[in-house]
């Protein structure tokens, strides 16, 4: 019983200059929650793949139950009972949820599978440990927390005691997380030593025996998880302290910039993602859309953007509607953009800073013959990189080799510094980056509103959103379902409500109700003056007919456009990959 | 600084894979009982050694130049063209038929350039097929090209037996003076032509357009992350599909070495093999056309010099096939682990948690991410 | 006419159909193994080519010879040494692609020359011939009454069995879909990758054998694009053995009604009935005839690292 559950004595890894884990000793007791807590990077995930044996440390030596292990292998783990749930699930799509389970430990009988007895203990243990999910159901119809149930069962079948849990929050909804902290709970009492790595200092507070602080690849900090406050982790985890507000005077609002009226979107698998949204954003002002992510706000940018095509509604920007306009004419319009996941839309990993830095801004430097200005492409590097302090300071630097910190630097810098931009989108502009890079992006948005900029920001970090935003709405389930005004994010326990609101945990209905006479919260358009977007009328288009033709006109050059480029809103989702 | 280690890379990539294959080609020499220096002495000595075998050389050189840019330009677009070969087969025969049906005595700056044309277009037209799918339907290029090459061949074959072969025979009429393209005096005997001329003309132009130009600036970027330069603006579609297309008309000039420059009409199972060797040609020279040209000077002197072998020492021609393939394997393995092994030292790169390295390069993984 | 269809009503037709599909439903099979594993297998034609050549070499060489007084059977010498020439050329492919971790379309294009060329090669050391090895001894009886044929229904059955009933089953098919899955639950993914490879190999190289046996000897390219139309059946299968058979068989069909069009000269262009399984897996690849969906991680080399 005195011996650890798992320990790491001394664990060094590098990868090429950077030293992911250094000099670590770790000891995890037997039956308790172990918070294993540190910023994105810190060498977290390194560390417990390390004592899981799925890659093998430079140096150093990892011991289950008392026990060294040589040439560690994952094999040699799930022989010692520790099974971990990856942040990314090891999930097989085709296969069942018992397939998935009995993987690599195949019950047989007269050398066929032989599932059922299997299917039985699998239903057991769902109903033992509050995991519910269907042992026959196909792995890709099951949502995202029920995969992650089949995670864990799949750990448990397999007999495990030792669990790691690498991030297993950052994909559920608050609901799944109170569940699956209950089922931890439950495990624990049964038995279980449970690791669990999390940035998210909530669900330190709510869960962990003990807590161990990881920075820049060391340990830093080992404390008792009883009486336990945010601040020291916090302290431990940035080395210094967080900042908690940003400088922001109060928003001057101009003119509406980006106008959305009952949208709605058929997301992926011919879900409703967007169910009518009516959304205002003025110049000179941070209006901020609150989330758990998958509830529509990711399709809501990329319809505004041109990258998702809409069933229904309208979208202006600057007055102007925008339907049937290419990505490249919504830029022209007065566009900039910060996509949410930067390596997958909003960088080329394999072109130099220099190139990234007029992605989308292309044809701003073209010259005779389609041949690109490489002066004018220089010299604005050089400036921008100065500018937003984007380092290494090396325009021929290839983007692949940076940080993750500084790789958004080039994408703020890009998007900030278009022509003319009227309307700035930014979608988790801050995920996976470093606190220092952290406050100067948003430093960036403030100066971009207070330049007259509207500004869309969608984040799932309650955090951010407070600190940002002038107006908040909250989107759930492909609707917004509220939306407060700067005097109710001032308000007392104001955050509190975008939570619960953010979960579904509450309706709005009911939280007006709490702040009866309120007239503010109804107001789902939020800019309180006579354009009544809240409620559409299903007979409304019409009402707006009159603007429409207003700016036809400046239309025409588009239209040929869109001719020469008719596909650009054509979905592609449907496509299954064919490789072969 | 990164580029210098590139550089190095591939060096090291291209010199492995050599030293692998002349070993490979050593053991299957020494099989036929002769000596490896003696046969690759030899090889070199009938080439590279006298007038007229360099002249075949270049010509056995130009059309695995245009197949190998062909293969190259959807390689950088993200798209991998199996159907170089077919398209190949299309371009000549359209050359040849345009060749043959222009009136007696059209004056060869006019017949050539368009007969030229007109082999590109039917090549861009071939590829622009699995461009379209892929573009519209998400079907993979790979299968389609390869069951293009083999429509591509019936269908050429159908049309010729059915309307423009000559009688009793699978080759077109001759085509009219005009559209002849001449033989270089300077090699005698050989059947080197100026198409060589047209190729490296086509590879200094690919080149030029893909690194200096706005829209090879995005072709580029559709090859290496097409959901990002979507997001910058690019129309991933077009590119896919001019992309394939412009890949095919490239594989389609080839009609003008083998039907304008050497024989003079189509015949069926002309330059057999020929898109296939554009594979290994843009393979051998990492996609840059420099590399390309050098990597087909150095498949046509394989290829010219198995002729001379089988004839001198009475080793089988089909050595060199043999040692084309190793050839190939060797590359390909060696650019893969020299890629990996780079890769890992410098697996520090952006977050650790994002995908592996070498992904990148798939456009079908990002464009349907969604679905 | 009407004779024409009166032919296709006939055992001998039916015969003739599935002597056509079997190097077919054999090289589909062994496209399942190895693309179900996550390994492209654009070799088949390759390993096709060079099962016909071991096969064809060990029947005539076998013929020749009689071993401490016993007569080895020169069919079973060409099936068993076309399997072993099929796992041979399959494990340079597998080397490169899953050791070496080399780009799998590049080297399977690679090993379909070199599979080309060194038979060619060997043909003119060994026989002295550019186009043909010497004539081998071939099937002697009807297809039913041809044990080969019903070792070959019995592959196939047990590749059903195998791909969706055991063990090994769901590892490959769990290592072509998220090998790191796999391997986060101790399987050793590039082993299965091999042994789905390797199975490849041995499968198609009988089919080989089988082609050389019909027409009794090894001519030069014999395969003749046939790897290409089983690696499309495989997909118009959806990478299911059952499917894959079902698609082979009703390109031997198309085949087996081609030549019997041509047998009574009725007037459809040969080049143009060739192009059929051609233009249907086109078609089925977009899309338009049910969804085809392929091993997610086909294609990509896993580094267990």
């Amino acid at each position: 019983m005195n011996t650890p559950a798992l320990e790491l004595r001394g664990v060094h890894k590098r990868y090429g200059v950077v030293h992911a884990n250094r000099n670590v000793d770790l000891g995890v007791e037997r039956q308790t929650v172990h918070a294993l807590v540190g910023e994105n990077g810190a060498g977290k995930s390194t560390l417990m793949k390390i004592a899981y044996g799925h890659v093998r440390a430079d140096s150093g030596t990892v011991h289950i139950k008392g026990e060294r292990i040589a040439r560690h292998s994952v094999a040699q783990s799930i022989a010692r009972k520790v099974g971990m749930v990856h942040q990314h699930f090891m999930l097989v799509g085709p296969l069942t949820v018992v397939e998935n389970v009995v993987l690599g430990l195949e019950p047989r009988r007269r050398g066929l599978l032989d599932l059922s007895r299997a299917t039985a203990e699998i239903v057991d243990l769902t109903g033992r440990f509050h995991l519910d999910v269907e042992p026959s159901a196909r792995i890709e119809d099951l949502s995202v927390g029920q995969q992650q149930r089949v995670e864990i069962l799949k750990m448990l079948w397999r007999g495990c005691d030792v669990l790691i849990l690498d991030e297993p929050t950052a994909v559920l909804t608050p609901g799944e997380v109170r569940g699956l902290f209950e089922t931890l709970r439950g495990l624990v009492a049964d038995g279980m030593t449970v690791v669990l790595i999390t940035h998210k200092l909530d669900e330190v507070l709510a869960i962990a025996d003990r807590v161990t602080v990881m920075r820049r690849g060391e340990v830093v900090s080992e404390m008792d998880g009883k009486g336990l406050k945010a601040d020291d982790i916090a302290h431990a985890m940035v080395g210094r302290p967080v900042l908690l507000e940003v400088d922001k005077g109060p928003a001057e609002v101009g003119s509406p910039v980006l106008e959305i009226e009952d949208l709605r979107i058929t997301g992926a698998r011919g879900i409703n993602a967007v169910n009518g949204v009516d959304l205002l954003v003025r110049a000179g002002e941070i209006v901020g859309i609150a989330g758990v992510e998958g509830n529509g706000q990711k399709e809501l940018v990329e319809a505004v953007v041109g990258l998702h095509p809409i069933d229904s509604g309208r979208i202006r920007i600057a007055g102007r509607d925008i339907a049937g306009l290419t990505v490249e004419a919504r830029y022209r319009a007065g566009l900039a953009h910060i996509p949410e996941d930067r390596h997958d839309r909003a960088l080329i990993l394999d072109y130099s800073i220099k190139d990234n830095l007029i992605l989308g801004l292309q044809r701003h430097f073209t010259g005779a013959l389609d041949l690109l200005r490489t002066s004018a492409i220089a010299e604005r590097a050089d400036a921008l990189i100065e500018k937003f302090d984007i380092r290494p300071a090396n325009p021929d630097h290839l983007a692949v080799g940076m940080s993750g910190g500084n790789q958004q630097k080039i994408v703020v810098a890009r998007e900030l510094s278009r022509q003319a931009p009227k309307l700035l989108l930014c979608a988790q502009p801050t995920r996976g980056v470093d606190i220092g890079a952290i406050e100067a992006i948003h430093r960036r948005m403030i100066e971009a509103r207070d330049q007259g900029l509207a500004v869309l920001l969608v984040s799932a970090e309650l955090s951010e959103l407070k600190s940002l935003s002038d107006r908040l709405c909250v989107m759930y389930k492909g609707r917004i379902v509220a939306k407060f005004d700067a005097d109710d994010l001032a308000r007392e326990g104001s955050l509190d409500e975008v939570g619960a609101l953010m979960t579904g945990a509450v309706t709005a209905a009911e939280v007006s109700l709490g702040r009866a006479g309120d007239a503010r919260s109804h107001d789902l358009a939020g800019d309180g003056a006579d354009r009544s977007h809240s409620l559409p009328d299903p007979s409304g288009p019409a009402q707006d007919s009159a603007d429409e033709s207003a700016v036809s006109d400046g239309t025409v050059k588009d239209t040929v456009n869109d001719r020469m480029y008719p596909s650009e809103d054509e979905d592609e989702d449907e496509n299954e990959e064919e490789l072969s | 600084m990164i580029t210098r280690s590139v550089v190095r890379r591939e060096a090291i990539t291209i010199g492995i894979a050599l030293a692998v294959s002349v070993v490979a080609g050593s053991l299957l020499i020494v099989l036929t009982g002769k000596s490896p220096t003696e046969v690759f002495s030899l090889l070199i000595s009938g080439t590279w050694g006298n007038a007229y075998g360099f002249g075949q050389v270049l010509f056995r050189a130009t059309p695995i130049i245009l197949t190998g840019l062909a293969v190259a330009l959807a390689f950088k677009v993200g798209l991998f063209n199996i159907g170089a070969e077919g398209q190949m087969i299309v371009g000549s025969f359209a050359t040849a038929l345009c060749g043959t049906s222009l009136p007696d005595g059209t004056p060869a700056v006019i017949a050539i350039p368009l007969c030229i044309a007109v082999g590109m277009v039917g090549g861009g037209l071939l590829g622009s097929i699995p461009g379209l799918l892929r573009a519209y339907y998400g079907a993979h290029e790979v299968i389609n090209t390869i069951m293009l090459n083999f429509i591509a061949a019936a269908l050429v074959l159908w049309l010729g037996n059915e309307f423009f072969f000559a009688r009793a025979t699978t080759r077109t009429e001759p085509i009219i003076e005009g559209a002849r393209l001449s033989n270089f005096d300077m090699f005698p005997g050989s059947n080197a032509n100026t198409s060589i001329v047209l190729a490296i003309l086509l590879a200094v132009a690919v080149h030029l357009f893909l690194t200096r130009t706005r829209r090879g600036y995005e072709w580029r970027a559709v090859g290496h992350n097409p959901r990002a330069a979507e997001n910058g603006g690019v129309n991933v579609r077009a590119t896919i599909i001019g992309a394939m297309t412009a890949s095919g008309a490239l594989a389609g000039a080839v009609g003008a070495n083998f039907v304008l420059g050497y024989k003079h009409y189509f015949e069926n199972d002309m330059g057999t093999g020929v898109g296939f060797m554009g594979i290994a040609v843009a393979l051998l020279g990492r996609n840059h056309p420099a590399g390309i040209i050098a990597a087909a000077l150095l498949f046509g002197t394989l290829s010219a010099g198995g002729l001379t072998l089988a004839v001198s020492v009475g080793v089988p021609k089909d050595f060199i096939s043999v040692l084309q393939a190793v050839i190939i394997l060797a590359v390909a393995a060696a650019a893969a682990t020299m890629y990996l092994r780079q890769h890992k030292k410098g697996d520090q790169a952006g977050d650790p948690q994002k995908g592996k390295p070498g992904q990148q390069n798939q456009p079908g993984k990002g464009d349907n991410a969604d679905g | 006419m009407g004779e024409f269809f009166a032919s296709l009503f006939t055992i001998a037709f039916v015969a003739q159909t599935l002597r056509i599909t079997v190097p077919y439903a054999l090289a589909a099979l062994g496209g399942v193994m190895s693309e179900r594993s996550g390994v492209i297998n654009i070799a088949l034609e390759g390993i096709l080519l060079t099962g016909a050549f071991t096969g064809a070499v060990a029947a005539y060489e076998s013929n020749q010879y009689t071993l401490v007084g016993y007569e080895p059977n020169p069919i079973a010498a060409a099936v068993i040494a076309g399997a072993l020439g099929g796992v041979l050329i399959a494990a340079l492919y597998g080397l490169v692609v899953i050791t070496f971790k080399a780009d799998q379309i590049v080297a399977g294009v690679a090993i379909n020359l070199l599979a080309a060329g060194l038979t060619r090669y060997l043909l003119k050391l060994l026989y002295d011939s550019a186009s043909n090895s010497p004539e081998i001894p071939g099937f002697e009886t009807g297809i039913f009454s041809n044990p080969v044929f019903w070792l070959v229904v019995l592959l196939a059955i047990a590749a059903y069995v195998l791909v969706w009933r055991t063990r090994w089953g769901l590892r490959l098919r769990a290592v072509g879909d998220h090998p790191e899955a796999a391997h986060t639950l101790g399987i050793t993914v590039n082993a299965v990758r091999w042994q789905g490879v390797l199975a490849s190999g041995a499968l198609a190289g009988v089919g080989g054998a089988w082609l050389a046996l019909s027409v009794r000897g090894f001519v030069e390219n014999m395969s003749a694009g046939r790897g290409y139309i089983a690696l499309a059946a495989v997909i118009m299968g959806s990478w299911r053995p059952q499917w894959a058979c079902a698609a082979c068989l009703l390109f031997g069909l198309a085949e087996a009604v081609q030549i019997k069009l041509q047998t009574y000269s009725i007037g459809v262009p040969n080049e143009l009935t060739q192009m059929f399984p051609y233009i249907l897996t086109m078609i089925t690849l977009a899309g338009f005839i049910g969804r085809s969906r392929p091993p997610q991680a086909l294609g990509q080399p896993y580094d267990s690292d």
